[in-house]
């Protein structure tokens, strides 16, 4: 198996902001067309500040870990800011991830961008 | 506590193993090599031959040693296809690499394959093997047992399909996880050509044989020197294939035995997760299937999580083979017997071995479930589907 940081094995093995957001304000929903995995991001948006962020993943141990990192590294974020983050920087928050397993944290990104698009979206509606 | 239950990618060493090349490792002689030493090698390296080709039911001169399983595959097909001018040659969908990524490279280069379906439990039909057989088939390949279900594949009733058609076409089966754990002889089966490898029945790494049925003319792959008759030159790993003599006869010493044990703990094991985890799926065949293996799907959570969760309570496992976890994709193997993507992405592999306990097993049955349902509360999926 490959070799991940410790800071990989430490948010797999206690995933920060695991669930779903019943009332969320925008959701993400992203599969991996590489391997087939799903990550679905929710989060609560409070005068253009996102307040919380929960994830639910069907994922190898680098999504999972992408997951987790992602929804610490929004919550507190104006959309913005939240808006900026890359996969880049999850990979950097998580102290690197093996070359395979890259792509895995491109799903964070997607599903961040996503739950923030839905969010706009449902303020259009309105 | 620890529990390995990967055995089915490689095995640990066997006491009388070890001991059997500690006590060569003295003896360093080149086995070519006319004077004392060369022949205390040269000793060594045939009394291993008799015993390995004694658990292939072969003759030891039909026996060639080789570097691993990879290489005996690829000097069985690609040696044999260097002699002759035929250019249709017949796999199935489910082999190991080592023998699927030859057909593949071979396909590219101008020779015309067939891959064969396989069913459900991971079989090949020997009547659809029969209807792909033309007159310009030169080589037959297909896998004593496979590696990640464990179905154990009707070789026998296929080489007699071969043989009705023509005495011509040759019959190569990789027998790689089939030596040791189920009954092999390249008479019974009717077989031209049998890869074995030492580190799945506790020998050392990085030695095989090939068996190849006498008359049957294959050419050298590797170009060298003329140890085991040319067809794998360099100077032989004796103090390996020393081991690896000793691991066969081991192996072969109460092998009924030792299968039945193994076969009940498995049963326990699968028994055991049948009883405590919904939504799962058991792979490969029911019956006809290695006593070792145990390949399950858990709906809606993904391998590597669970092997990775289970890694952390002390217990090796894996998904598919070990040789394909480096890749993304879901094992071709499952695929093939008609999972879709996502079940074929949570399939775990547990492979025992003649040293796994009841008290392992009691343990591996204690930690999965809570693993599976933290895994599954975690899942986007688990909320709506089914088990297929
Ligand atoms: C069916 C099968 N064939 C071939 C091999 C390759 O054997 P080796 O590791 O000795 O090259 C393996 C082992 O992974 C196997 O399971
Ligand atoms: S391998 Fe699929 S997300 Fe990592």
């Amino acid at each position: 198996m490959e070799q991940y940081s410790e800071k990989v094995m430490e948010h797999f093995r206690n995933p920060k902001n695991v669930g779903e957001i019943p009332d969320a304000d925008g959701v993400g929903r992203v599969g991996n067309p590489t391997c087939g995995d799903i990550m679905e991001l929710y989060i609560k948006v409070d005068k253009g500040i996102i307040k919380d962020a929960r994830f639910k993943t069907f994922g190898c141990g680098a999504a999972i870990a992408s997951s987790s990192m992602v929804t610490e590294l929004v919550k507190g974020k104006t959309l913005e800011e939240a808006e900026k983050i890359s996969n880049k920087a999850v990979i950097e928050a998580l102290d690197g991830l093996p070359p395979v397993k890259r792509h895995c944290s491109v799903l964070a990104e997607e599903a961040l961008k996503k739950a923030i698009e839905d969010y706009k979206n449902r303020q259009k509606d309105v | 506590m620890r529990v390995y239950l990967d055995n089915n990618a490689t095995t640990p060493l066997a006491e009388e193993v070890k001991k059997e090349m500690a006590d060569s490792a003295g003896i360093f002689g080149n086995a070519s090599s006319m004077h004392k030493d060369g022949m205390l090698s040269r000793n060594l390296l045939e009394k291993a031959r008799q015993k390995v080709s004694s658990g292939l039911g072969c003759s030891p001169d039909e026996l060639i040693f080789t570097g691993c399983g990879t290489e005996s595959d690829n000097i069985a097909i690609q040696g044999f296809l260097r002699g002759t001018d035929k250019k249709h040659i017949i796999t199935s969908k489910i082999e190991h690499p080592a023998v699927l990524n030859v057909f593949k490279y071979l396909h590219n280069n101008g020779y015309e394959v067939t891959y064969l379906d396989v069913d459900e439990y991971g079989a090949v039909d020997p009547e659809l093997l029969a209807g792909a057989l033309r007159k310009d088939t030169a080589l037959v390949s297909i896998m004593t047992a496979n590696n990640e279900i464990g179905t154990i594949q009707p070789v026998k009733e296929i080489s007699e399909r071969i043989r009705e058609y023509s005495k011509d076409i040759v019959f190569h089966t990789d027998a790689v996880q089939g030596f040791g754990k189920t009954d092999i002889d390249v008479k019974k089966m009717g077989v031209d050509m049998m890869s074995v490898s030492a580190h799945k029945i506790n020998g050392p790494k990085g030695v095989g044989a090939l068996f190849i049925r006498k008359g049957v003319k294959i050419k050298p792959v590797f170009i060298g020197g003329h140890h085991e008759r040319g067809l794998r030159p360099g100077t032989e790993n004796v103090q390996g294939i020393a081991g690896f003599g000793k691991a066969v006869e081991i192996a072969m010493a109460g092998m009924k035995e030792k299968n039945e044990k193994t076969g009940r703990l498995r049963d326990k094991l699968k028994e055991g997760i049948i009883r405590s985890i919904p939504n799962i799926k058991i792979n490969g065949h029911p019956e006809t299937v290695l006593p070792n293996t145990l390949n399950v799907s858990f709906r809606d959570v993904e391998g590597e999580s669970i092997i990775m969760m289970l890694d952390m309570e002390g217990i090796s496992v894996s998904t598919g083979s070990a040789c394909t976890s480096g890749t993304l994709e879901a094992s071709h193997v499952l695929l093939s017997i008609g999972l879709d993507h996502a079940s074929a992405q949570g399939s775990v592999r547990f492979s025992l071995g003649v040293y796994n306990n009841e008290q392992e097993i009691g343990y591996v049955l204690e930690k999965l479930p809570g693993i599976i349902s933290r895994l599954r509360d975690m899942s986007p999926l688990a909320k709506k589907s089914e088990c297929k």
